[in-house]
C-alpha cells in the first residue's frame, strides 16, 4: 500500500481524491474555473431577472411614472407604504384579489382532477390506445397561448361561434334559450368559465402524462395486495398510488399555482380591453397599471406586483423545502 | 403490459357482461379525451382552410364543405392589413428564437459544468437562485424590467426598446434556469474517468470538452435548446411590453393580438396565421415531450 501511493506520480492524484498535499501546478488554474463557467449565467440572471425583484419592492414604496424617466426628472418622491394603504382600503382590489384566488384555486382544482384521471386511465387502456390518446394530447399541450386563446374566443364568438351556434340548436328544455348570441367576454362568471377551460385544456395533458409516469413507477404487487385485502378502486387509490405518488402531486400542485396564479396572455385575448375592471386578475391588474393606465402608475404596478409574488413565495418555500429536502441543490 | 395481463384474468370472477361494460367504458372515455384535446386545434385548421361565406354563415358545420388556401394567401401575401409584412414577423420570431437558444445553450452548459463538475462555495446558493428565479413571475417583474431597459436606453443610446435587442435578452435569461438544470444531469451523467483518461493521455481541456464532453451532452443540449426556441418563440407579454407600436418589430405571436384587435373578425386569417405560429411548436413538441415531463417534474417520480 505504502508503496503504491509513494511510486505514484504527483501529478496523477488530482484534488478530488482528498490527498493532503495536492500538486500546486495543477490545483492553481482550476480554482478560478467555476466561477468563470457561471459567470455569463450569473451576470444575465441577476442582472436581466434577479435584480428587479428588488426593484419592484423599492418602486412599491415610490411615485413613480413616465415623467421620472425623462432626462432631468426629478427623483421619485418616497410615499412608503401608501400604495399598499390605497390597495387596501380599495373594494376594487379586494374583489380582484378574491377573483384571482377562486379562479386559480378552480384552475388548479380542475386541471388536477382531470389530469390524475385521464393519467389513471392511459394507464389502463392498451398501449396502442393510450399512445393515440396522448399524441392527441400533445396538441393540446403545445398549442402556443395565444392561438389557444384565439380559438377559445372563435368558438365562443357570439352570433357565429361553434358552441352559441351549438347551445342554441339543442332543445330549450335543457339548456335554456337565447345562447346563438350570448356574450361570453362582458361579465365575469362566463368570461372565467371560458378562460378556466383554455387553462385547463392546455394544462391537463402535462398532469396526466406526469401522473402516467408516475403510476408506472409503482410496484403492480401493492395493488395485487390491496385487491386481495378487498379494497375497490378508489379505495386502492387513496390507500396505494396516492400515498406513492405524494411528492409528484406536492410538486404538480405548486406548479401550476405558480402557473395559474400568474395567466395573462387568455386573459389579455379573451376580455380584449382593460375597460372592464371586473373581470382583471393580478396579473392584468399589474399590466394595466403599468401600461395601460394614463399616466402609468409603476408604483402601484408594483405595489400589486410585490402582493402576487409573496402569493407565489408562500407557495414556493413549501416547494423549495422538498426540493433541498430531495437533494436537488447538492 | 401488466394492465392488459390482469383485466385478461379477470374474466374468473366477474361476469363477463361486466368486464365488457367496463372496457367499453374505458375505451369511450379514452375517445371523450381525444376528442376535448384535439377538437379545438382541429376548429383552427379547419377555420383556417374554411372559405369566407362559411366563416361568416350563421350554420356552422362541423366539416368544411370546401377546401381554400385564401387566408393563407392574405396573411402570408400581407394582404390582410396594409403595411404589415408576414415574413417580417416571421424573420423577427426566428431572429429572437435562434439568438436566444444560441445565447442560452453556450451560457447554460458553461454554468451546467460548473454545477455537475466542481465543489464550490457559490454553488448551493446557485442552485437555489436558479430555483428562486424560475418561480418569480415575469407579469410580477415586467415594470422593474421596463424601467431598467429604458434607463439603460436613454444612458448609452442603444436602442433596448422597440427593437428585438431587449426581448432577445430577456428570453435568454428566462430560459436559462431550466435549461442549466437540464443539461446538468446530462454533464453529470458523462463518467468522469473518461475524461480523466483522455487527459492523460494529454489532451487539453478544449479537447476534453469537444471530443469527449459534447457528444455526450449533445441530446440535452437539443433538447434544452427546443425548450428555449418554444418559450422565446409563444412569449407574448414581454413582446407586448416590450415592442409596443414599433409594429416593424413585432413577433408572431403579438402579430396574432395586432390581427385580432384590428379586424375582430378576420377569422379565417386569424386561424390560419395561428395555424402557422402553432406547427413549429407541435413539431418540436413531439421530440422533447418526455424530456419536458422529467424536467419540469425534476426527480419528483423517485419517490
Amino acid at each position: 500500500m505504502a508503496q503504491t501511493i509513494e511510486a505514484a506520480p504527483p501529478g496523477r492524484t488530482g484534488g478530488e481524491s482528498g490527498a493532503e498535499r495536492p500538486p500546486r501546478p495543477r490545483r492553481r488554474p482550476r480554482l478560478p474555473a467555476p466561477y468563470l463557467l457561471i459567470a455569463p449565467a450569473l451576470i444575465i440572471l441577476s442582472g436581466v431577472l434577479l435584480w428587479p425583484i428588488v426593484q419592484m419592492v423599492w418602486y412599491s414604496m415610490h411615485g413613480y411614472s413616465t415623467r421620472h424617466l425623462m432626462p432631468n426628472a426629478p427623483a421619485p418622491e418616497f410615499k412608503g407604504l401608501e400604495h399598499y394603504q390605497t390597495l387596501l382600503s380599495d373594494p376594487a382590489f379586494w374583489r380582484i384579489l378574491a377573483n384571482t384566488v377562486v379562479v386559480c384555486v378552480l384552475m388548479v382544482g380542475i386541471t388536477l382532477v382531470l389530469g390524475t384521471l385521464v393519467g389513471i386511465l392511459l394507464h389502463k387502456l392498451p398501449k396502442w390506445f393510450s399512445t393515440t390518446v396522448a399524441i392527441g394530447m400533445m396538441l393540446a399541450w403545445a398549442t402556443p397561448a395565444i392561438s389557444a386563446s384565439l380559438v377559445f374566443r372563435w368558438l365562443f364568438m357570439p352570433g357565429r361561434g361553434l358552441v352559441n351556434v351549438t347551445l342554441d340548436r339543442m332543445p330549450d328544455w335543457l339548456v335554456g334559450s337565447g345562447w346563438r348570441d350570448f356574450n361570453w367576454f362582458l361579465e365575469p362568471v362566463p368570461l372565467f368559465s371560458v378562460l378556466i377551460l383554455v387553462i385547463v385544456w392546455q394544462a391537463f395533458p402535462f398532469v396526466a402524462v406526469s401522473v402516467l409516469a408516475g403510476l408506472k413507477s409503482i410496484p403492480h404487487e401493492l395493488y395485487e395486495a390491496a385487491k386481495v385485502d378487498g379494497a375497490n378502486g378508489w379505495r386502492s387509490f387513496w390507500s396505494v398510488t396516492f400515498p406513492m405518488l405524494r411528492p409528484l402531486f406536492a410538486l404538480l400542485l405548486i406548479l401550476q399555482i405558480i402557473w395559474d396564479l400568474r395567466v395573462f396572455t387568455q386573459l389579455y385575448i379573451l376580455a380584449n380591453s382593460f375597460q372592464n375592471k371586473s373581470v382583471y386578475l393580478l396579473s392584468y391588474y399589474i399590466y394595466q397599471q403599468g401600461f395601460s393606465a394614463n399616466p402609468p402608475n409603476y408604483g402601484m404596478g408594483s405595489a400589486i406586483a410585490v402582493v402576487m409574488t409573496l402569493m407565489i413565495l408562500a407557495v414556493t418555500a413549501y416547494y423549495l423545502r422538498i426540493m433541498i429536502r430531495q437533494g436537488e441543490t447538492r | 403490459m401488466t394492465a392488459t395481463a390482469s383485466t385478461h384474468r379477470r374474466p374468473r370472477r366477474r361476469r363477463p357482461p361486466m368486464v365488457l361494460a367496463r372496457r367499453a367504458g374505458l375505451y369511450l372515455a379514452g375517445v371523450a379525451v381525444l376528442l376535448f384535446s384535439v377538437f379545438p386545434v382541429y376548429w383552427m385548421v379547419a377555420t383556417a382552410f374554411r372559405s369566407q361565406g362559411e366563416i361568416f354563415s350563421a350554420e356552422q358545420t362541423l366539416f368544411p364543405r370546401t377546401l381554400t388556401l385564401e387566408h393563407f394567401d392574405r396573411v402570408v401575401n400581407g394582404r390582410l392589413l396594409p403595411g404589415v409584412d408576414f415574413w417580417q414577423f416571421l424573420t423577427n420570431s426566428l431572429i429572437v428564437a435562434l439568438g436566444s437558444v444560441l445565447l442560452g445553450a453556450l451560457f447554460s452548459l458553461l454554468a451546467a459544468v460548473a454545477v455537475a463538475r466542481f465543489r464550490f462555495r457559490l454553488r448551493t446558493a446557485f442552485i437555489v437562485l436558479l430555483m428562486i428565479i424560475q418561480m418569480v413571475p415575469m407579469e410580477a417583474i415586467i415594470i422593474s424590467i421596463f424601467i431598467n431597459f429604458r434607463k439603460l436606453q436613454d444612458a448609452s443610446g442603444i436602442t433596448m426598446l422597440g427593437n428585438l435587442t431587449g426581448i432577445l435578452i430577456v428570453y435568454t435569461a428566462v430560459s436559462l434556469p431550466i435549461t442549466i438544470m437540464m443539461l446538468r444531469g446530462f454533464v453529470a451523467a458523462v463518467p468522469k474517468e473518461l475524461e480523466e483518461a483522455a487527459a492523460i493521455d494529454g489532451a487539453t481541456n478544449a479537447v476534453v470538452f469537444w471530443r469527449i464532453l459534447m457528444p455526450l451532452v449533445a441530446p440535452g443540449l437539443v433538447a434544452a435548446s427546443i425548450f428555449a426556441f418554444i418559450t422565446a418563440w409563444n412569449e407574448f407579454v414581454v413582446a407586448l411590453t416590450f415592442l409596443g407600436r414599433s409594429t416593424d418589430s413585432f413577433t408572431l405571436p403579438l402579430t396574432l393580438s395586432y390581427y385580432f384587435g384590428r379586424t375582430g373578425t378576420e377569422w379565417g386569417p386569424i386561424m390560419a396565421a395561428s395555424t402557422l405560429l402553432t406547427i413549429p411548436v407541435m413539431v418540436f413538441f413531439l421530440f422533447v415531450q418526455r424530456r419536458m415531463v422529467s424536467g419540469l417534474t425534476m426527480g419528483a417520480v423517485k419517490g
